[in-house]
């Protein structure tokens, strides 16, 4: 079973040689303990040590890349939870372009599906790959149809194509973009040929678990590392607890032939149930997403669901520190001050807005830290804050000479006056919801 | 390679909570309501029973929300005013398994309403429709506290949900839930020590422990709701292990946070990237709902038809492949 950092160490080479891209051998055996590295990075490795090694030096689940360039990893997880650590890669999203919708829609849905990204919380929210579907019989309609992908996307490619020359051509256009191969029927050795000669992953199907574990184990025993795993189930129920029992097989039970990301495809519908599924599939392990066609709005809500499961519960988001605009302030406008998180910020500016009052909200960097941990940690104190103020220049933007901080530091207003001459500071209130009661009461400007 | 499904047996219980109460229960509805009673993690049929289905309430009010979007005006905006017409219309439209009274409009910055007029509300849906009733209120302790002693006393025999008490106020309304037989819900900011110790404050005064359901707060999408999402994965992980303290029911409100949030409202002309806000609208509440689902919601107070209808409807599904005989037979 799993080898600690120290056991593995005593088989390294111990020469801190640097060649793995980590400074010592101690933290690179720490980091192939964590299963965030694998020993195949050491050129130096003893034969023993692989062998010792072996299985307990891979990680539970292979990270696969697809596309060229920086490409898509997912995969790579090592929790079932993500309150247990972190979801590392965050799922793929793609579009399924059938051959058969035509050339002209076809080009009309990748230019939309190339338009659509959004900004949030300092992240760009796109998608990340084309689930390419022959479906049409005409060979040159998907040839055409790969090359209109590539011409006006880096986004990755699968492809799902029943007749092996037609893949085999396809595959030929693409050999920079390392795609991968969907898998409609149980894997061949023809197809096992076709993934060597053009290095692509695997999307292998199946309809049972043994069935899945025969292949995947069959396309292993063929020298095939990079596979991504499909098991729909009849309906969503059956499919979450597939991926759920293949994950655990992984994770706990270290059983290799479905330690590999989850494929999902949903099927086409008002939208509605499709965004239901992803969104339980998105929490439950699918590694990659196929839409069956260009929604905005399902887009934007499935990019924002990615973002929150995907974000490190450790390391909270953070907003830019400046001054944030609530509604149509003027310099007359009233001030209120927070800090940083995430979280902090969308609550007070969603509450600032419900008040109806128009109002500038100064956030201060506390490295993402909420008002309570931020002022304990030192980091959002009348220095600090004084600071910032100063260095933002607020007193050129605004009329106003009082501002407002978070009722739960009413502690720092007195020392905050002194750091700021000429400024009131009000204590307003500790529950973001009670802002719209605090400005009718309170004469802030 | 031969594989084994891996499963779990956990030694802990979700207690099953029922609400409303029949004319043989003492009460007037046409049937009552059941939650939790689940041996495993959320559709894990596989490893578990799951003898209770999610279910969806949706919201009515004393008094509309001020912000209340366009995108659900669509379906209420006759009868916003009307709590009555409004719980008909969810019930016999839209599916609603229960009804959700808020009592917004006694707050004292919101209207304050007197505790008579709630009453009247309270009383007029409970004549509009045979449901089970939740009964939402605020946080303004004092009148609060007045408003439910008197809604728990006028719906005495009914079993309502009354919803909610928190950590700095909770023994008023316990007692009046107690004296009045209703069912009752335990509030806590996203904290999993503090939903524990809630229950553990309200198991001191005797509440019984098959009348109490777990609200640990809902973040909407791109609002918080990864940290809603983890603490309900880690209260219902540590129920099932077996803390008694942490083994309730849980509810969540997707309806009235997403209702909230600007994405129910922008318009796609304003927010082009955002896409059309009808759709997002649903899309919203629905991607809220489904994930929260999934961490362990067993009661959803909703706002938008076509999220409550599609909610459902995926709930349905999954729990009719458990009668199908999948319980411990996938497909291996």
């Amino acid at each position: 079973m799993a080898l600690s950092g120290l056991d593995i160490f005593k088989l390294l080479p111990k020469t801190n040689c640097g060649d793995c891209g980590v400074p010592t051998c101690m933290a690179f055996a720490m980091k192939i303990a964590q299963k965030k590295a694998e020993l195949s990075s050491c050129p130096h490795a003893s034969q023993e040590a692989k062998a010792a090694l072996g299985a307990a030096g891979e990680p539970p689940v292979r990270l696969v890349k697809i596309g060229g360039g920086k490409g898509l990893e997912v995969g790579g997880e090592t929790v079932l939870f993500r309150h247990e650590k972190t979801f590392f890669h965050p799922p793929g999203i793609g579009l399924q372009i059938r051959t058969s919708g035509g050339e002209d829609k076809n080009l009309e849905e990748i230019r939309q599906f190339e338009d659509c990204r959004a900004d949030r919380v300092g992240e760009v929210l796109k998608a990340d790959l084309y689930f390419i579907s022959h479906d049409s019989g005409d060979k040159t309609a998907f040839l055409r149809t790969i090359s209109s992908v590539k011409a006006n996307s880096t986004k990755g490619l699968i492809l799902d194509c029943p007749q092996e020359e037609a893949l085999k051509e396809g595959l030929g256009l693409l050999v920079n973009e390392k795609p991968a191969v969907y898998l409609r029927k149980p894997l061949t050795e023809t197809d096992i040929q076709t993934a060597k000669t053009f290095g692509t992953s695997l999307v292998i199907s199946a309809s049972s678990h043994q069935d899945l574990a025969a292949q995947a184990e069959k396309a292993r025993q063929a020298g095939l590392a990079d596979l991504i795993l499909n098991l729909p189930g009849e309906g969503l129920g059956e499919t979450l607890q597939n991926n759920t029992i293949l994950r655990r097989s992984a994770l706990k039970k270290s059983f290799k032939p479905f330690g590999f990301p989850l494929f999902a495809r949903l099927g086409d519908d008002d939208g509605n149930e499709s965004l239901a599924a992803a969104a339980a599939l998105l929490c439950k392990y699918a590694s990659i997403i196929i839409l069956p066609r260009f929604d905005r709005a399902l887009l934007y809500t499935l990019f924002t669901l990615r973002q929150n499961i995907y974000t490190d519960p450790q390391k909270p988001i953070q907003v830019d520190p400046k001054i944030y605009a609530i509604g149509d302030p003027t310099p007359a406008s009233p001030v209120f001050v927070t800090t940083n998180f995430s979280l902090t910020y969308f609550i007070v500016s969603g509450e600032i807005e419900n008040s109806g009052t128009s109002a500038h909200l100064v956030v201060c960097d506390t490295e993402g830290q909420s008002v309570l941990t931020a002022w304990a940690g030192g980091k959002f104190v009348p220095e600090k804050i004084a600071k910032f103020i100063k260095d933002i220049k607020l007193e050129e933007k605004v009329k106003t000479r009082k501002i407002v901080i978070p009722g739960f530091v009413a502690q720092i207003s007195g020392e905050l006056e002194e750091k700021l001459p000429g400024w009131e500071v009000i204590v307003g209130c500790q529950e973001a919801a009670d802002i719209p009661t605090f400005v009718k009461n309170v004469n802030l400007i | 390679m031969t594989f084994e499904i891996p499963k779990e047996n956990n030694p802990g219980k979700i207690v099953a909570v029922t609400i409303g109460a029949t004319a043989a229960q003492g009460g007037t509805r046409s049937r009552s309501v059941t939650i939790g009673g689940s041996t495993a993690l959320p559709f894990h049929f596989f490893e578990g029973l799951h003898p209770h289905p999610p279910v969806v309430a949706m919201e009515v009010f004393d008094k509309a929300p001020a912000k209340y979007p366009d995108s659900l005006r669509e379906y209420y905006q006759d009868v916003l005013d009307r709590p009555g017409d409004m719980a008909r219309r969810c019930v016999a439209d839209f599916g609603a398994e229960l009804i959700s009274v808020r009592l917004e409009g006694t707050h004292p910055e919101k209207g304050n309403r007197s505790a008579e007029e709630a009453v009247g509300v309270v009383k007029a849906v409970l004549a509009a429709v045979d449901v089970p009733l939740v009964i939402t209120g605020h946080s303004h302790f004092e009148k609060n506290n007045e408003v439910m002693k008197k809604v728990c006393e006028a719906a005495a025999g009914e079993n309502c949900l009354i919803n909610y008490v928190e950590t700095n106020n909770y023994k008023t309304i316990a007692a009046a839930c107690l004296a009045y037989h209703h069912t009752l819900v335990a509030q806590t900011p996203i904290d999993v020590n503090m939903a524990k110790q809630l229950n553990i404050l309200l198991a001191d005064l005797n509440f019984p422990s098959d009348r109490l359901v777990m609200d640990p707060l809902t973040g909407a999408l791109g609002y918080g709701l990864e940290y809603s999402y983890s603490i309900m994965e880690r209260i219902r992980n540590e129920g099932l292990a077996g803390d008694r303290m942490l083994s309730f029911p849980m509810l969540i409100t997707p309806g009235a946070e997403c209702a909230k949030v600007k994405e129910s409202r922008a318009a796609e002309k304003d927010y082009p990237q955002w896409g059309d806000e009808k759709r997002r609208g649903a899309y919203w509440e629905i991607a809220t709902a489904m994930s929260l689902l999934v961490a362990g919601a067993d009661l959803l107070i909703m706002d938008h038809p076509q999220a409550a209808k599609v909610v459902r409807k995926q709930v349905a599904r999954m729990f009719e492949a458990q009668k199908e005989g999948m319980h411990g037979a996938l497909r291996t």
